[in-house]
């Protein structure tokens, strides 16, 4: 029964999915959109759970010591303070005792997390009720101070300038660096996939090397050559090559669509 | 010297009546155009003719296609015509309003005229309801325009089967019947061969090498969601890489993008370790959630390749820009890693920088080949079956397309899908 009934709820549903495509009825769209609503609101709750487990997962790298757990501990006092810099904003000129009740907060939960990591009882409860006196003072802080409040239910959190400072500043620059190594790694994988060890690397280097050499203005007379052989290249046997793989992707879909449909693959279950 | 200005002297002269041409010639040209200009903004252009609109087929309503002859006057005749103007009333008699924000340019002719299918928009178009339609051809002024006549009532409906998309139809049931019946030859103990695949056949080499050296593998599931047929495929492959892995107890860890391929990933290992008769060495935390922030998700990856040094690295699903990042840094760790992903622009960076890729429909197939299963070995059969119908349809397209003829363009026609 335990799988019986996500079978058929993955029936019924996947076969509507498939008629849906045919029916451009707008009652069709209307529980086509109703039911992607739903994958959303999955998402929310799923995302709890994702959280829970990022946040399981560092605290036993601190409590065991692993290799590099300071990491973890930053990890989660950025996850902290996100959270409440997206749940509060000031609310009059001043930031009040803003930022104090926030390390208290952080103080707070880190006295729990070391509660919860700590192997000595005498220490973890000493820990706990740190911690515990830590988020009573927060709690007070924040009743009394009227410089800022908490916003649960609105978008205030998300225009507070500590968030999008924190995000704009700390957050982007980090992604671009990211993104910025893959530069880099092209260059070596290109260096790998470019060396001419046989035939077909050969094929592949000159080809590179046309696709590459196609705007260079410097080339005189073959630059026009290069430019009309580097067109060929893409348009004629790359698109070619694209479209097979396009075509093989398509079907692979299909098939495998079909094979969840009617429970021939139910891997995805669990259950091989 | 006076020859020198005698020579200027005559050059003057023989300029005058040139420059007397030029100057003329702009004087009749300006004023010419303001005297057509005038006309032409006085003067009534000839209405569109053969106005027709019809209920737009094969879509969900509220929706009107518009066509007409263009007007006399555009293109030829006194072409004063520079707009079309589409007018639409709920009443013949009266309160014409222009549907779109924009005139059309002259030319044009035809219009969908998409109305909102939301009640509380200002656009909103009821279904079941008469509307009259009516086009002005309109001249530089837009007060000076000629109205065709009325036509309607006319009246909008959402279809119940779009008839652009039989092909479709047709061949997924025809990839349908193919699939069930090598199916059904599969169950009945049929040897079907399918050709090797070296990445896959190198997943147990890979996993027994990991287990010989003590060292764990990194399955990553991509940055798909699970309603993704990539990421299906891949919860598939670690179904298989989990069960080997509980039975030649080694360790294993998934770092997830996306919160709900987590928690299925979580109870496929858990599963596979319960097949295994491994139940108690599956530890909940070797699948786990990191972040759904694309570039943080690759620095996390990459940091645990470089502290646990893997064995074997797999990267099986939907991957975008990481996935050089990814393949590169494990590369550099020093292990064996097999790829497979139906991203097209992914496919070479994994190729240049992975042991083993499974190129496109591959990484579909793979659980088929890890299984042997004959029922996925089977559905494996109907969908090289049905590439193959593919590659003879291509060829007879090919073929008629270059033969000619209004028989063979019509048969071509009926592999045509509209929307």
């Amino acid at each position: 029964m335990r799988r019986q009934i996500p079978f058929a709820l993955v029936f019924i549903f996947g076969t509507f999915m498939v008629f849906q495509y045919f029916v451009p009825h707008e009652t069709s769209e209307w529980i086509y959109e109703y039911l992607l609503d739903w994958i959303a609101i999955i998402g929310i709750f799923a995302l709890a759970l994702g959280i829970w487990s990022f946040y399981k997962v560092s605290v036993d790298k601190i409590k065991d010591k692993n290799e590099d757990w300071p990491y973890s501990v930053i990890s989660l006092s950025g996850l902290f303070v996100m959270i409440f810099f997206g749940f509060t904003a000031r609310t009059g000129e001043s930031w009040g005792f803003y930022f104090p009740a926030l390390l208290i907060l952080t103080a707070g939960l880190g006295m729990f997390t070391m509660a919860y990591t700590e192997t000595s009882s005498s220490k973890s409860k000493t820990s706990a009720m740190i911690g515990l006196g830590l988020i009573v003072v927060f709690v007070i802080i924040s009743i009394m101070d009227n410089s800022w409040n908490f916003y649960f239910y609105t978008q205030e959190g998300l225009k507070n300038i500590a968030f999008i400072s924190f995000f704009e500043h700390i957050m982007i620059p980090i992604q671009a660096t990211m993104f910025s190594l893959l530069a880099f790694f092209i260059s070596s994988a290109a260096y790998r996939a470019f060396r001419a060890r046989n035939l077909l690397s050969s094929i592949l280097l000159i080809a590179a090397l046309i696709v590459m050499l196609r705007f260079n203005p410097y080339l005189g007379p073959v630059s026009g050559l290069m430019a009309d052989g580097a067109d060929w290249l893409i348009n004629v046997p790359n698109l070619a090559a694209k479209r097979a793989i396009i075509i093989g992707i398509g079907l692979g879909i299909v098939a495998t669509s079909l094979k969840v449909l009617l429970g021939i693959e139910r891997s995805y279950m669990g259950k091989g | 010297m006076r020859i020198k200005y005698s020579f200027l002297l005559a050059l003057f002269l023989l300029l005058i009546p040139f420059s007397a041409l030029i100057f003329g010639q702009d004087g009749a040209a300006a004023s010419g155009e303001t005297e057509s200009a005038d006309s032409l903004a006085l003067t009534l252009p000839a209405p569109v003719t053969n106005l027709k609109a019809i209920n737009t087929p094969n879509d969900h309503g509220h929706s009107f296609t518009v066509t007409w002859d263009i007007s006399a006057d555009d293109g030829g005749g006194l072409k004063n015509v520079l707009f079309y103007r589409v007018m639409r009333s709920d009443n013949p008699d009266s309160s014409f309003k222009q549907r779109g924000e924009n005139k059309l340019p002259r030319g044009a002719s035809t219009y969908q005229d998409n109305g909102s299918k939301r009640k509380e928009s200002d656009d909103f178009s009821a279904d079941f309801t008469d509307f009259y339609y009516r086009i002005d051809a309109i001249t530089i002024d837009s007060n000076v325009f000629s109205s065709s006549g009325i036509y309607g009532p006319v009246q909008s409906k959402g279809e119940w089967y779009n008839t652009g998309r039989t092909p479709v139809l047709v061949a997924v049931i025809i990839f349908l019947i193919l699939t069930m019946i090598f199916v059904a030859l599969a169950k009945k103990g049929a040897d079907l061969y399918i050709r090797p695949l070296a990445g896959i056949e190198a997943v147990d080499d890979a996993i027994g090498r990991a287990t010989e050296m003590g060292k764990p593998i990194l399955y990553i599931l991509g940055l798909g969601g699970a309603d993704q047929i990539a990421t299906i495929a891949s919860f598939t492959i670690l179904s298989r890489v989990a069960k080997q892995v509980a039975e030649y107890q080694t360790k294993l860890i998934v770092p997830c993008y996306d919160p709900i391929v987590m928690t299925v990933a979580q109870d496929i290992v858990k599963s596979s370790f319960m097949d295994a008769g491994r139940v108690d060495d599956y530890k909940e935390e070797s699948v786990y959630f990191v972040t759904q922030s694309q570039f943080a998700y690759v620095a996390a990856v990459n940091g645990t390749m470089l502290r646990e040094l893997p064995a074997t690295n797999m990267y099986m699903g939907k991957f975008y820009a990481e996935s050089l990042i990814l393949a590169e840094t494990g590369a550099l760790a020093g292990s064996i890693q097999i790829s497979g992903t139906d991203e097209i622009a992914q496919i070479p960076f994994f190729v240049v920088a992975c042991d083993y890729t499974l190129i496109g429909e591959e990484l579909y197939a793979a659980s088929a080949y890890l299984g042997k299963e004959p029922i996925l070995l089977g559905s494996l059969k109907g969908q090289d079956m049905a590439k193959a119908a593919i590659i003879v349809l291509m060829i007879i397209g090919v073929v008629t397309a270059n033969i000619g003829g209004e028989t063979l363009e019509n048969f071509r026609e009926l592999f045509k899908v509209i929307n």
